[in-house]
């Protein structure tokens, strides 16, 4: 806001160093979590039982907790899971919803503010849950398949808005000369809407991948087999449930707890690994794309 | 129907592309709208849709009536409460911060940094949480040198609205901030200028420039908020809560969860109240728009 500082009364400047504290207490707050965790995942577990207050520093440092969680199989397989899902439900999803917005953005078609209407319709209303279970699961038969939870959410309504908002700003001259060549619609959309639109579609893939990773709720009521759990619902095995008796091979009731904890740590760790590595990167694209949806939206 | 048929010519391949889309709305967003009919049946698997016996209200009127009932609203609405009052207000107050902070660097650097927590998975949020108020868990530790009784927090009712209300404001004041971030960018620096010239200082230029060019995105917000009051977030106190703390936790979506597919297979009776929660909340939006049209001129339609 200010571009050129005028002289900083002494109020100012006392204002701005209890925003600087402030902000640095934020930042502390923010990561010391999973500071917390990190160092909890390369301490020995017994000193970690018995420490208390905040950790500053590994408790006897070893790797055994992450030698269990990748010895684990069923770590391995949610991974996989999880990377067949996010891979192609995210594909999936960018195809419907360019489908969806590539039409609803064109202009002087009458229909399609009313089918935009009954769209945005249902961000307001739905039948609830057990309907939507009893459809996939009973009705459709989708139950206890990957399908399951791809096909029920293929489009996510906001993410049609924001991808309609961004087609309708591209030039119409372009559109027009291309029809003028004899471009049917189909390659109007694949040759030229959406060579001009890949930031708008990096930030799809990224709202859509980032959703389908940490997805865990559809999973649960729909997947019976464990070979197809996706990893949340395994770390949901593993950090709600409590059940990490069957990672650690010791025999003694106290060992089994004592593993348990810095397993948990490493497990939230190798999980969540992916997405901090990737995050610094690609947060700016994230926030352009909530921006373009808040104010189109 | 003629007027289809032109239209169709000149935009053919239109309707083979809407085709799939619409589709995918009616089946997955407008038949279960149809399929809440089973709220008004005594729905049975065995049965099927069209077989079962008509219940008329009685799924409805056995949940006013039912023991919980009281307390399932009063957690819902009480959790709504805490929830208005302090998650919703303090990524406005944090976007007003920030949009202090003079240093351009530290102030990106916040952002990144602040944004984080909102790309954690819930079950990784949830998994911490539980490991940090454990009996020995971190935050307890810092709290029993404040002087609290040692003890695990989530198994503790009157404690369960703090942890989920605090745990939620941690993760979305960051993220939540970007919109407002987005308003205040937007307001006419002309009209900071002018208020600079006339001699306000920033706490004035943010109490009459600011706040009021942000009106229009806190209304609509905060309309949504209320329009989804009793679905109050509930895959999160899926897993934060216990039986032992049902007494505050329960609210009505995990009631209806339960209820459905918690195993007993009440499908009519988890319906039933699934509609009346879409029911309520329609009609709170409703309110709220036409209340906000008569105080401001800010409101969704």
């Amino acid at each position: 806001m200010e571009t050129t500082s005028v002289k900083k009364t002494k109020g100012e400047r006392i204002f701005q160093a209890i925003l600087v504290l402030f902000m640095l207490f934020m930042i502390v707050i923010t990561l010391y979590p999973f500071i917390y965790v990190l160092l909890s995942s390369i301490s020995d577990s017994r000193q970690l039982i018995s420490h208390t207050g905040l950790l500053l520093s590994p408790q006897g440092l070893n790797l055994d907790a992450y030698v269990k969680v990748f010895q684990n199989p069923n770590i391995i397989g949610g991974y996989v899971n999880t990377i067949v899902i996010v891979v192609g439900g995210t594909l999936l999803n960018l195809f419907m919803t360019s489908l969806g917005a590539y039409v609803l953005s064109r202009k002087g078609v009458p229909w399609t503010r009313t089918v935009m209407l009954l769209i945005v319709f249902t961000m307001f209303f739905s039948g609830g849950l057990i309907p939507m279970y009893l459809l996939v699961n009973n009705w459709l038969d989708l139950g206890n398949s990957l399908l399951a939870l791809i096909i029920p959410g293929l489009i996510s309504t906001w993410n049609l808005i924001i991808l309609r908002t961004s087609f309708e700003a591209i030039p119409d001259g372009l559109i027009e000369s291309a029809r003028m060549d004899g471009a049917q619609d189909f390659t109007i959309l694949f040759r030229i809407v959406l060579p001009l639109s890949l930031p708008v579609m990096a930030v799809m893939v990224l709202f859509y991948g980032v959703s389908h990773w940490n997805s865990w709720f559809s999973a649960m009521i729909y997947l019976r087999d464990r070979e197809l759990f996706p990893l949340q619902l395994i770390l949901r095995e593993i950090l709600i449930q409590n059940s990490t008796a069957y990672m650690s091979g010791d025999a003694s009731a106290s060992d089994v707890e004592a593993v348990g904890e810095s397993i948990k740590y490493a497990t939230i760790i190798v999980a969540t690994l992916p997405i901090l590595a990737v995050y610094p990167f690609l947060q700016k694209y994230f926030v352009k794309g909530v921006m373009i949806g808040s104010i189109k939206g | 129907m003629r007027f289809i048929a032109k239209d169709y010519r000149r935009h053919k391949y239109l309707y083979f592309m809407i085709a799939p889309v619409i589709l995918y709305y009616f089946i997955f967003h407008y038949v279960p709208m149809y399929g809440a009919i089973i709220a008004f049946k005594n729905y049975r698997i065995a049965d099927g849709f069209l077989g079962s016996s008509w219940a008329g209200f009685s799924h409805f009127i056995s949940f006013f009536d039912s023991y919980y009932f009281w307390r399932l609203l009063k957690n819902t609405l009480l959790l709504n409460l805490y929830m208005l009052l302090f998650s919703f207000p303090a990524p406005i107050l944090f976007a007003l911060l920030i949009n202090e902070i003079a240093g351009k660097k530290f102030k990106s650097m916040v952002q990144t940094v602040t944004y984080l927590p909102h790309f954690i998975s819930m079950i990784v949020i949830c998994g911490m949480i539980t490991q940090f108020v454990a009996r020995e868990g971190v935050v307890t530790d810092i709290l029993v040198w404040f002087g609290m009784d040692r003890t695990a927090l989530l198994g503790h009712p009157e404690y369960f609205r703090a942890v989920y209300v605090i745990s939620d404001i941690w993760q979305s004041v960051g993220w939540g901030s970007i919109i407002y971030l987005a308003a205040i960018s937007g307001i006419n620096p002309e009209l900071y200028e002018a208020a600079r010239i006339d001699g306000a200082n920033r706490w004035k230029q943010t109490l009459h420039i600011t706040l009021p060019g942000l009106a229009a995105i806190i209304t609509i917000l905060f309309i949504l908020k209320i329009g989804n009051m009793l679905d109050v977030g509930f895959e999160k106190i899926i897993l934060l809560y216990n039986p032992s703390t049902y007494v505050t936790a329960d609210v009505i979506s995990t009631f209806v969860y339960r209820k459905g597919l918690g195993g007993t297979n009440e499908f009519s009776y988890a319906t039933a109240i699934g509609l009346f929660q879409s029911a309520i909340n329609f009609m709170l939006l409703l309110a709220a728009n036409r209340f906000s049209k008569k105080v401001s001129e800010n409101s969704l339609w």
